[in-house]
């Protein structure tokens, strides 16, 4: 059985603002019901000053989809449509003491389901441009949309190359035969086979370190270089609500600060993964990249 | 009150008595039966009697067809790949939708090597089709594999008549037959069937332990090569404790045949009649008529499995689920996909599975717990209106994929 919070539990045994509201000016309707999940959350918004008044959910859906629909609504109410379109999926996980990574995606419901409120009050059309896949790695979270985006983005070929990039396989190996499939399937797209080989057994991170000895840089080129990298980065990841602040440098440790949509805890991953491999690349030697100030982050630099 | 366990085709509690037989072999009776000094004979001697009550359970002609695995899934892969091994010209499989993991996943995975896989699809009430199945049989086809027993829904297959067939065909037969062993009779001596697999921990032997019946004469290739333990079929040491203890669940299952049939059908019958009439939009999956005597699978409409699973755990109540997220999938259960049940109703699925320790008194208590947990839940289903669904469920809540 899933390792739910104690947080988790009360919102489920126990859910907030079930049902629809009375008078609502603002549904979204979002899930898929071939995968179980499926929410609609009514809004009663107050026109002048577009304050949420009442918030109430209707979901069909596991423990963790009632539990993150009953905390949405909970932090929403009193809101203003603008404030509450800043929650971010991982707000809400945060709100309920996190998620097991399988359960991630119904955090994600909720925030789309408000998006799709909010769009429905103010009379757009919402357009859901989120798509999951399967989840691949266990681990690190990372799904089977995400590995196939980030290999066509970056024309990687190699298992080793997708776990530096995306984080998946680089726990327990289990999803080394799926990303292998994976890659055989888009690398197929180009006409190109996929060899399985190369290393079979990861290197030291000492030996990973000996990247091509190029004269050494002096401290402030070298800070100069690491700042083009980022800023090279960093219109991906504004794209995504994001940015990325470089915080420090010491001898192999590059100190930045992710902010933004990046730190939810499977961009966060992609996105330190493949910023260090840049660093890796335009510096020729061996650097962590190290994320600082929002403590859940610190943990997972390592 | 005590905890209520319905989960019984998943694992069963390992029987007392089959816990007091296994004790000796940890402290004192640890030699290696292989040995020829009286630690290990004494061993060799318990492995004897146990492989005799195997033979007894499962009414095969000789003991030399019982051989000790590690679990139904070394069983299943090592009976499959047999096959494919022994007769390398045939490269077809022919096996259906709703098999266990054990076998579904080999078979896919043998797809991608190049084999040939015929999936006999179910109908509405999980039954098969056995023209479908004889117009495949031929001498391209390497092995049958198809499951006694379902695991969650309970449908049993007529694997009897199927491995006659078979036969006929010239074609090996096996069937993953986990969950009927121990539940309804068995006399394979009687019977076309070519390979069998048991699974120890489906019938109050401990975990870790199974079987893979071999008949004599059939064309066979170890999976696991090594030491001549098990002559030579399946190398390793063995794990006596376990053995003895499969040997004594054998011989119980076998004195309680009748019980199960009678006295666990009973509550099974009981539970179903109690909630179908308790509760409103709910319907029994795969084909009651011609099931396992402990399963009954349940679907309850327009709320999630996982749910109910929580709910019922809270107040006690142990079962389990067809439903994507407790698996932590994308898709609902395959079998209830298989059998064409819409997905407001696949996801809602739980099985109760009985053995011989529960009680009627239990079934009452979960008649009474059962409606309330729906009701709950449907009060918080955007299909479920005021006392009832809502009407053109499809139509009236339609979300955007996300
Ligand atoms: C039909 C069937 N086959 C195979 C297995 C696997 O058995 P084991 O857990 O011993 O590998 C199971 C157990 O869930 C089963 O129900």
């Amino acid at each position: 059985m899933w390792d739910y919070s104690e947080k988790v539990k009360e919102h489920f045994y126990d859910p907030k603002n079930a049902g629809a509201v009375e008078g609502a000016n603002g549904v979204g309707d979002v899930g898929s019901i071939s995968c179980g999940d499926a929410l609609r959350l009514t809004l009663k918004v107050e026109p002048e000053t577009e304050v949420i008044l009442d918030a109430g959910f209707q979901t069909f859906g596991c423990g963790s989809a009632i539990a993150s629909s009953s905390a949405l609504t909970e932090m929403i109410k009193g809101m203003t449509l603008d404030d509450a379109l800043k929650i971010s999926n991982q707000d809400i996980a945060d709100y309920l003491d996190g998620l097991p990574p399988e359960k991630m995606h119904c955090s994600v419901m909720g925030r789309e389901a408000l998006q799709a409120a909010v769009a429905n009050y103010r009379g757009e059309v919402w357009e859901d441009d989120h798509e999951e896949g399967a989840l691949v790695c266990k681990c690190f979270a990372i799904d089977e949309v995400m590995i196939e985006d980030t290999i066509r983005a970056n024309n990687l070929h190699t298992v080793e190359e997708v776990t530096n990039y995306t984080k998946a396989g680089g726990g327990c190996s289990s999803c080394h035969e799926g990303i292998e499939n994976i890659l055989t399937r888009v690398l197929a797209e180009n006409g190109e086979t996929f060899v399985a080989g190369g290393a079979a057994v990861p290197a030291p991170a000492a030996a990973a370190a000996k990247a091509p000895e190029s004269p050494k840089m002096g401290t402030l080129a070298r800070i100069r270089k690491i700042e083009a990298v980022l800023d090279s980065i960093r219109p991906a990841l504004q794209a995504d609500g994001g940015d990325v602040e470089l915080i420090d440098v010491d001898e192999k440790s590059i100190y930045v600060n992710l902010t933004g949509a990046c730190t939810g805890c499977q961009m966060a991953a992609m996105t330190l993964g493949g910023i260090q491999q840049r660093l890796i690349e335009e510096l020729g030697e061996f650097v962590k990249v190290v994320p600082v100030a929002k403590e859940s982050l610190v943990s997972m630099g390592a | 009150m005590s905890d209520i366990y319905l989960d019984n085709n998943a694992t069963t509690m390992v029987d007392p008595a089959v816990f007091e037989e296994m004790k000796p072999y940890f402290c004192e009776q640890f030699g290696n039966p292989s040995s020829l000094h009286n630690f290990g004979n004494k061993v060799g001697f318990a492995l004897k009697k146990a492989r005799k009550q195997v033979q007894d359970l499962l009414g095969a002609e000789h003991d030399s067809e019982i051989i000790f695995t590690s679990c139904g899934t070394e069983s299943d892969s090592t009976a499959i790949l047999s096959a494919l091994k022994a007769q390398p010209e045939r490269k077809e499989i022919i096996t259906t939708v709703v098999e266990h993991p054990a076998v579904l996943t080999l078979c896919e995975h043998l797809e991608t090597e190049g084999y040939t896989v015929h999936w006999l699809e179910v109908d509405s009430k999980g039954r098969l089709d056995l023209d479908k199945y004889k117009s495949l049989l031929s001498d391209k086809v390497a092995i049958v594999s198809v499951m006694w027993a379902n695991n969650e829904s309970g449908t049993l297959f007529p694997v009897e008549e199927m491995a006659q067939m078979a036969a006929e065909a010239g074609v090996m037969f096996h069937t993953d037959a986990v969950q009927a062993v121990g539940k309804v009779p068995i006399n394979l001596k009687d019977s076309a069937i070519s390979m069998l697999s048991l699974s120890g921990h489906k019938l109050h032997a401990p975990k870790g332990i199974g079987v893979l019946y071999l008949r004599r004469g059939v064309r066979y290739r170890p999976l696991l090569r090594g030491g001549h333990q098990e002559r030579g079929r399946r190398a390793g040491t063995e794990n006596a404790a376990a053995i003895v203890g499969l040997g004594k669940a054998c011989e119980m299952a076998a004195e309680h045949m009748e019980f199960e049939n009678t006295q666990v059908k009973a509550m099974r019958d009981r539970l179903q009649e109690g909630l179908l009439a308790a509760i409103p939009h709910c319907f029994p999956t795969g084909d009651p008529d011609n099931r396992l005597p402990n399963t009954a699978s349940i679907a309850f409409e327009y709320i999630e499995g996982e749910a109910i699973l929580l709910l019922l755990n809270k107040v006690g109540i142990a079962a389990s689920s067809g439903s994507a997220c407790t698996s932590g999938s994308l898709e609902p259960s395959h079998v209830m996909r298989a059998m064409g049940i819409p997905y407001t109703a696949a996801h809602g699925t739980v099985r109760f599975s009985f053995s011989r320790y529960n009680t009627m008194e239990e079934v009452e208590r979960v008649i009474e717990e059962v409606p309330g947990i729906v009701a709950k839940l449907r009060k918080l289903s955007p299909y479920w209106g005021e006392d009832g669904p809502v009407e053109n469920p499809g139509e009236a809540f339609a979300p955007v994929y996300a």
